[in-house]
């Protein structure tokens, strides 16, 4: 399992716009980079981030090849109902990992 | 004689120039001085984050966890990491903070201790160098420490390597001027161990010594060897009060 912080509001007032923040450990290594051998370090990226509120889709993402490692990604939504944010990174060799976050509006 | 006051003004502001110091922090970007400033953003907080699961858990189920003798890292380990390295009775010698953890893990939970620079290690030295983020850097006033440090000021002013080059030739004489690209700074190490967007990771200053040591085509120091850290020692003095950022992020 990678790292990962995730920084959301614990509580929202309804029609609210949240920040919702996360980063996650992974080296992102492009494939183009020879390692300490000389030989080509086998291509390890995060391809997809995705975000459900409740179920929904709220915001997705495609990560290439020149993101950084560690990527931090942050973004918007609007707080309806109290429920959870779901955050799954999905990427090369099954790379596959979800954090649920639950938010209380009122 | 009016000419003469500008140049007298002039000497002056270049001497107080050169006293006063800057962390690196101060000539990053401001995106990259955003991303030390939250927490969220940091990077090495997932280093520090590891580092406090690592101090409550019990490396075997015979030996106590860090917390089970420190208890909870932000009472016990607050303003500890300023005072490093510090003199060791055992060792007969001044230790750092990773040399400290190692100790200690050796000797008190009988486990192996971890290689220098490992990611264990790292996130260990992050969650107690972040318990004294924002405390002036103090360094003990030992007298056992006063032969180490000068030693440490001597490889600071030695020349090295291929290149002839020493510390303070770039980092007190040179610092604010550019090296390629890049600006020199003044070198102070007031925030290890930190995340470093070129390594893409957490690194201690070791590894960053070792960094310009190759730089300037000389022999790196090894981990825990006596020059590294005297020089570790003489660079605590040289940084004394200035707050400690760890875990930081450098360019």
């Amino acid at each position: 399992m990678a790292r990962t912080l995730i920084t959301v509001p614990s509580t929202a007032k309804r029609g609210e716009v949240i920040e919702l923040r996360t980063l996650i450990a992974h080296p992102m290594e492009t494939g183009f980079r020879p390692g300490a051998d000389g030989l080509l370090l086998p291509r390890n990226l995060i391809t997809r981030f995705s975000c459900r509120y409740n179920g929904e889709l709220v915001f997705s993402a495609d990560l290439h090849a020149a993101m950084a490692a560690n990527p931090y990604i942050a973004f918007f939504t609007t707080a309806t109902e109290s429920g959870t944010l779901s955050f799954s990174w999905e990427g090369d060799h099954g790379f596959a990992q979800t954090e649920t976050v639950s938010l209380s509006v009122t | 004689m009016r000419r003469a006051l500008w140049l007298i003004l002039l000497l002056a502001m270049a001497a107080s120039a050169q006293q006063a110091r800057r962390s690196g922090f101060d000539d990053m970007s401001p995106s990259t001085q955003a991303m030390q400033r939250d927490d969220a953003q940091n990077p090495a907080m997932l280093w520090a984050q590891d580092g406090a699961a690592l101090w409550a858990r019990a490396p075997s189920p015979s030996a106590q966890a860090c917390a089970g003798c420190h208890g909870d890292a932000s009472v016990s380990m607050r303003g500890v990491a300023t005072r490093y390295p510090a003199y060791d009775e055992a060792l007969a010698r001044p230790v750092d903070l990773a040399m400290r953890i190692n100790r200690c893990r050796e000797t008190r939970q009988g486990a192996t201790p971890f290689a220098p620079d490992s990611q264990e290690l790292l996130a260990l030295e992050s969650h107690v160098a972040l318990q004294s983020r924002g405390l002036p850097i103090e360094p003990p006033a030992d007298v056992r420490l006063l032969p180490w440090r000068e030693r440490g000021e001597g490889l600071y002013r030695a020349r090295i390597g291929q290149l002839n080059l020493s510390c303070a030739q770039c980092h007190d004489e040179r610092a604010g001027l550019r090296l390629g690209g890049g600006l020199i700074p003044q070198g102070h190490a007031n925030g290890y161990p930190l995340y470093r967007l070129e390594w893409q990771g957490v690194g201690s200053l070791l590894r960053r010594i070792r960094n310009c040591m190759t730089g300037v085509r000389a022999q790196p120091l090894a981990a825990e060897s006596p020059e590294f850290t005297a020089l570790a020692l003489y660079l605590a003095w040289r940084d004394r009060g200035m707050p400690m950022e760890s875990p930081a992020v450098r360019p």
